[in-house]
């Protein structure tokens, strides 16, 4: 095992690395407001992050990660474009895995840019991929962006599709979903015994959510039993193109097949086509490296474009190496009306040690 | 050193055990004076009673401070993460039993499922700028749960008693709490999710995975396990 001093060495050696870049390097606080983060994650976050309080601030976390505190920051005050980089301890509740580390040092490098986007992707992904090299890492990358591209191209009710879109990062209730729409499987007896009374309440009302908040869920309910059944063919397509795991030639070849039939997905193939030109020409293998449509769904949700993961080849049971992706839509929730395209990724350079002394 | 039985310290939990104990040929007894924590085994060698509150015998269990312990399995579930290599079910009492539910006022008729508390949940946070809120003490058990199931756009508010009456006070919008004949639940003018069963929990005699045993308390466990089996 590395001592913490070695990992923190690595940890500085990969800032100074990023700062070469001209990203500027900063130290957010190891307290971060709770309020922020849990409005961002939602209860997920107790999970994972420490809470602590006090009479004055009250609720108060130790920092699950940076890239929340580096975009508030940017947000508030920051140079367009920036580059930032950063080094230090994130903090992580563990309740199932004793193996796995509640403390460790993360380095990462975040990417505020207007620019050519496909080019901020390739050199964030560059940069991390060349300071792994020579670890037995494998890379996958993924598009959080297509599939929400599909979902918006669905032919269906605008309700269905937010709801579809808000549950991309919950497979599991994704797919129940989209079962429902499909009419695969039937509406649950209470809904239609439901849509099949008029509605009337008897019981009395208690609590916040009021009489028109539930009457206007029961016209929503009636309505979205008069949509018709999604189609067979849309719902076979998405299913398709949640099943893209190829390298990135092969799957830009199949996603652009779907496209024909996808035609909403076409402008995010694109895109994805046009990262695979930029990597290229960062110098990183693009024939070799792997595209799964579906990576990056059970992670954080914020990113909605790029996602990109290193896992260790010969340690399965170590967690991702380095992990990073696009993130333009937190910078709009946290921006307080402004917004900048966002891709960043971190490090864990005390995995990266452990890897090269096992080789 | 002797194997070291823990019990709930009062109520109908403590009589109950007591009674199942009996049963068996064990007496479990209170000692000396009503408001002292003392209890005496009577019917086998080398067991001790020590009496505690239900909430705090399964970390007893876990630290191993005692061999044994009774409480629900809600309590263990809860209060301990990896819970099953820290201890064992031995045997359960067929008392106490309490499920682990999600309850909603019965004037939301067009929520009856998770999916539709994961609906209504992400209307409510549209309108009200803050995530519906469920009262509990069950935190790990509720939040795994409703991560499990694909629930989003809530927030867990502690309710350590009179969990029932949190809606009407308007501190949440929905609660997670232990129920056994619903009689609360209906005074309080709320219902069960059908599909909203997070825990089916009874009383429980559990057996420590990390408490020391010499020879003697291993053969005093073997002829204990015997006798209640």
């Amino acid at each position: 095992m590395a001592t913490r001093s070695e990992i923190l060495a690595k940890a500085a050696s990969l800032r100074a690395l990023f700062e070469a870049q001209g990203a500027a390097v900063v130290e957010p606080p190891i307290l971060q407001p709770a309020e922020t983060l849990l409005d961002l994650y939602g209860e997920d976050i107790r999970a994972r992050a420490y809470v602590t309080s006090d009479a004055m601030r009250g609720e108060q976390m130790l920092r699950p990660d940076y890239t929340l505190p580096v975009v508030q920051m940017h947000m508030a005050h920051g140079a367009d474009p920036a580059r930032y980089t950063y080094a230090g301890e994130v903090f992580r509740r563990q309740e199932r895995d004793p193996n796995r580390a509640n403390e460790y040092i993360q380095a990462g490098y975040e990417v505020f840019d207007r620019g050519d986007p496909a080019a901020a992707d390739a050199e964030v992904f560059a940069l991390i991929h060349g300071a792994l090299d020579g670890l037995p890492v494998t890379a996958v990358t993924g598009d959080i962006g297509i599939l929400m591209a599909a979902v918006a191209g669905l032919d269906t009710s605008a309700s269905r599709k937010a709801a579809l879109m808000r549950h991309i990062w919950r497979p599991r209730r994704f797919r129940a979903l989209l079962d429902r729409y499909a009419g695969k499987t039937p509406m649950p007896a209470s809904r239609a015994a439901l849509l099949a009374s008029d509605g009337a309440i008897t019981a009395p009302l208690i609590g916040l959510r009021s009489l028109d908040e539930i009457e206007t869920r029961i016209a929503a309910l009636r309505a979205d039993a008069a949509e018709p059944a999604l189609s067979r063919t849309q719902v076979s397509l998405l299913l398709a193109l949640l099943d893209v795991r190829e390298t990135m030639p092969n799957a830009i070849s199949q996603l652009h097949d779907l496209a024909v039939d996808m035609p909403a997905i076409s402008d995010a193939v694109d895109r994805v086509a046009a990262r695979e030109k930029a990597l290229a020409a960062r110098g990183v293998d693009t024939g070799n490296l792997m595209f799964e449509a579906s990576f990056g769904r059970v992670s954080m949700e914020y990113y909605d474009g790029f996602v990109f993961g290193f896992r260790a080849a010969t340690r399965p049971d170590l967690p991702t190496i380095a992990t990073g992706g696009r993130y333009d839509a937190l910078t709009r929730r946290l921006g307080q009306g402004g917004e900048i395209p966002a891709v960043g990724g971190v490090m864990r350079p005390g995995l990266m040690l452990e890897l090269e002394a096992g080789q | 050193m002797t194997i070291k039985l823990g019990v709930p310290s009062k109520g109908r939990l403590m009589e109950k055990t007591f009674e199942w104990f009996a049963a068996r040929g064990i007496t479990l007894q209170r000692t000396g004076s009503e408001r002292e924590y003392a209890g005496a085994v009577e019917g086998i060698d080398g067991v001790s009673l020590i009496l505690l509150s239900a909430g705090e015998i399964p970390r007893e269990l876990a630290a191993g401070r005692i061999h044994l312990g009774v409480t629900g399995t809600d309590l263990v579930q809860e209060k301990l993460a990896l819970w099953d290599q820290l201890v064992a079910p031995v045997e359960e009492l067929a008392f106490g039993h309490a499920d682990l539910i999600i309850a909603v006022p019965q004037a939301w008729v067009d929520v009856d499922t998770l999916d539709d508390l994961d609906a209504a949940a992400s209307a409510f946070r549209d309108k009200h700028g803050f995530r519906l809120r469920i009262a509990t003490k069950y935190h790990r058990l509720v939040r795994e749960f409703l991560r499990s199931t694909g629930v989003a756009d809530y927030a867990l508010v502690d309710s350590q008693g009179a969990t029932e009456g949190t809606i009407k006070n308007e501190t949440a919008e929905a609660i997670a709490d232990i129920t056994s004949s619903g009689e609360t639940l209906r005074a309080n003018h709320l219902k069960i999710l059908s599909d909203g069963l997070i825990l089916r929990s009874q009383a429980t005699l559990w057996r420590s995975r990390m408490a020391d045993m010499d020879d003697a308390d291993r053969a005093t466990m073997t002829a204990l396990l015997a006798r209640l089996s």
